[in-house]
């Protein structure tokens, strides 16, 4: 008898511990982005224009420097923050500076944002600043979008291929 | 009583249960650590299986798993349910394994190295199950390697997002998820290393459970595979956000947090957790106690006390003081838990030798065997009762309270601190007329192997034996741990009617043919 209630009550366990891992192994479920909504995403790397331009060496400069030094151009490595900002319907969705990267501040800006937005047709805008220019904007794009609930869309930058795309 | 006193009873009590379903020795409360190895096992051996059948390339990847799913459900489908239900019972297993050594405070002084190889454990273990959700590259993956990419985006040491090869198709990286499948394999066996380093300095580490226990965990495993299949959530679509997803709980906790904090603050709240972890042993240091000394005079090299240490903190060395033996015994004070079971090893720890003062090769110094040896006899000389009972108690026996005319206590370490020799002393000099040992529960030894050797000892099954003319019903072992005070003290009073109807010892006495090593109960 003592073997037979022992022997359930194992079995018992065994059904509850693989009870307790099938059921959390994938469950709850989890609502991540509220399925009638759409996703936009910006996403791109580019590197803004140098800080200030290339400057040509004076003779002078040039003397001082050792010979195998000598570049008659002094160009600073550095490079600008990036000014983008992202409109929906003619509303700014997002405005940011996208500081360059590395320690010398001398690589890309590396641009990554959501948007949950509705889904339905959109007027989307993207613009950037990439040089030392006081106003206005390097690059501008604007789409009329038709999103369906749980679309993803993405807008990528490429320079050598005509600037802002929408994916 | 201390917060953790009482989370300790709580779980001496549920322990309890578990004993009673499986015994102490499949009590899986008990087995903690090795179930996690052998679930580790299973996944590895699911995981080859697997491999033969999976295709690496990100395009085919989704499809040779759904052919595993659903064609051939019979061998690879169970195999892959058995993967992940295998690899979320490690989680169970590891975590409570965790949280067991630290309620028992099994995890500072001289413990602290596996407590703290145990902190990357869970990492690895975590890198191991992530990135294998990664590489099926359903719905579920999708959100996986989004939201893993954007976690490590956060920190500010990657050029370009990482989460870029996952947002669209026209950007999606082929090489970064064969890195993901190489990953996936890598961290397992790295994890395999750190494993073998966390027990390291345990010998006789319990790596197996025992046979039926891992039967039963297998069977129990395969039932679900065969009953609730693991399946896949939809191909991955980088054109469609996966809104819902069934998450595995084990795994991916926090990753619902990534929705509604910063990366960095996630960052922090993870760094921080590992970092506490890591340090715990020394939040507050323990006060330990001098470690074991070796006595060179006493110390005839013999290794018995290298053999019986359960944490690897003696090794036998050249002799150093020209005796004729050619080694000596040496301890590492940074790995002496100062349970003393080195003593009860020792063959020169007999408390017979009047003449010459008693010091064993090997002694705790708070401990010796002379203080030992006085204690016994201080204490039963304030006995009055005809039948004199002399209990030994480990210090996670529940003893207090046990004091009575006819019952005096002895505190040690642990039950193996004591050698035979001892007990024969007590019992063949009439010092009492029963000896009862109390100690952990059986399965649960605070140090590891204190219970068995004991037993061993007591049954002539391992050096140094207890004495053929000693009455073996004359002992009696109770293994009824911390929460085991009701037990020890109904165990003690039936001892003592036992011994009072044996009546006072007699030379030559011996027990019933067969008689075992002393009577035995466990909790």
């Amino acid at each position: 008898m003592l073997r037979i209630l022992r022997g359930s009550a194992q079995a018992l366990a065994y059904a509850a511990f693989v009870a307790f891992i099938g059921y959390f192994s994938a469950s709850p479920s989890y609502t991540h982005t509220d399925p009638d909504k759409a996703l936009i995403r910006l996403s791109f790397s580019h590197a803004g224009a140098p800080v200030r331009p290339c400057r040509r060496l004076t003779q002078e400069e040039l003397a001082q420097l050792a010979p195998n030094m000598r570049k008659p151009m002094d160009c600073p490595r550095e490079r600008l923050a990036l000014l983008v900002e992202v409109t929906l319907d003619g509303q700014l969705l997002h405005r940011g500076s996208l500081p360059p990267s590395g320690l010398r501040g001398d690589g890309s800006s590396t641009a990554y944002e959501r948007f949950t937005v509705d889904a339905g047709r959109h007027s989307l805008g993207v613009r950037m600043r990439d040089t030392p220019r006081e106003s206005g904007f390097d690059h501008q794009r604007e789409w009329q979008i038709d999103l369906k609930p749980r679309q993803s869309v993405m807008i990528d930058f490429r320079s050598e291929t005509g600037g802002f795309k929408l994916l | 009583m201390n917060p953790r006193s009482v989370v300790r009873q709580a779980l001496e009590r549920v322990e309890s249960g578990f004993d009673a379903a499986f015994g102490a020795r499949l009590n899986p409360l008990y087995q903690l650590g090795a179930l996690g190895w052998f679930f580790y096992w299973i996944v590895a051996v699911s995981g080859l299986y697997l491999y033969v059948f999976f295709d690496t390339g990100i395009e085919r990847a989704y499809a040779s798993v759904e052919y595993m799913t659903h064609e051939q459900w019979y061998a690879a489908g169970v195999m892959r349910s058995l993967h992940r239900y295998a690899s979320d019972a490690l989680v169970v297993v590891v975590l409570l394994h965790l949280a067991r050594e630290f309620v028992l405070d099994r995890y500072r002084g001289a413990r602290w190295f596996p407590w703290f190889v145990g902190t990357p454990i869970l990492w690895l273990i975590y890198a191991s199950g992530i990135s294998g959700y990664w590489v099926v590259w359903d719905k579920l993956a999708q959100y996986v390697a989004v939201a893993t990419a954007e976690w490590l985006d956060a920190l500010p040491i990657f050029g370009e997002p990482i989460a870029r090869n996952f947002l669209h198709e026209s950007v999606l990286s082929g090489r970064f998820f064969t890195l993901m499948v190489f990953i996936h394999i890598a961290v397992p066996l790295i994890l395999l290393l750190v494993m073998w380093i966390h027990i390291s300095r345990h010998t006789h580490a319990r790596s197996n459970p025992p046979k039926a226990l891992a039967i039963g965990s297998l069977a129990a495993l395969v039932v679900l595979a065969l009953a609730y299949p693991a399946v896949s959530q939809g191909p991955a679509n980088l054109n469609e956000v996966p809104a819902v997803v069934s998450l595995d709980w084990f795994y991916l906790p926090l990753y619902p947090l990534f929705d509604r904090y910063s990366g960095l603050a996630l960052w922090g709240l993870v760094g921080g957790v590992t970092l506490l972890l890591a340090l715990l042993p020394w939040l507050p240091p323990k006060r330990v106690s001098a470690a074991a000394t070796v006595h060179l005079d006493n110390c005839n090299g013999c290794g018995r006390c290298e053999a019986d240490c359960p944490y690897s903190a003696i090794t036998m060395v050249l002799r150093t003081d020209g005796a004729p033996f050619s080694q000596q015994a040496q301890v590492d004070d940074g790995r002496c838990v100062r349970c003393g079971i080195c003593t009860g090893a020792c063959p020169t720890a007999t408390p017979y030798r009047r003449r010459s003062e008693l010091v064993a090769g090997i002694e705790l110094p708070q401990l010796s065997m002379q203080s030992l040896r006085d204690g016994t006899v201080a204490a039963v000389e304030k006995l009055r009762g005809d039948t004199k009972v002399i209990v030994y108690a480990c210090d996670s026996a529940a003893a207090r309270g046990l004091e009575n005319d006819h019952t005096a206590v002895v505190n040690v370490p642990c039950v193996g601190h004591l050698p035979p020799a001892l007990l024969d002393f007590t019992l063949t000099r009439r010092h009492a007329d029963g000896v009862l040992l109390a100690g952990c529960r059986r399965g649960d030894c605070a140090f590891r192997l204190g219970i068995d050797w004991t037993e061993q000892r007591l049954a002539g099954l391992r050096d140094p034996y207890l004495r053929k003319r000693v009455p073996r019903e004359r002992i009696h072992c109770v293994w009824a741990g911390f929460d085991g005070r009701a037990v020890l003290l109904r165990e003690a009073a039936a001892f003592t009617e036992r011994l009072r109807s044996l009546g006072s010892f007699k030379p030559g006495e011996r027990g019933p043919a067969g008689a075992p090593a002393g009577t035995m109960v466990e909790n």
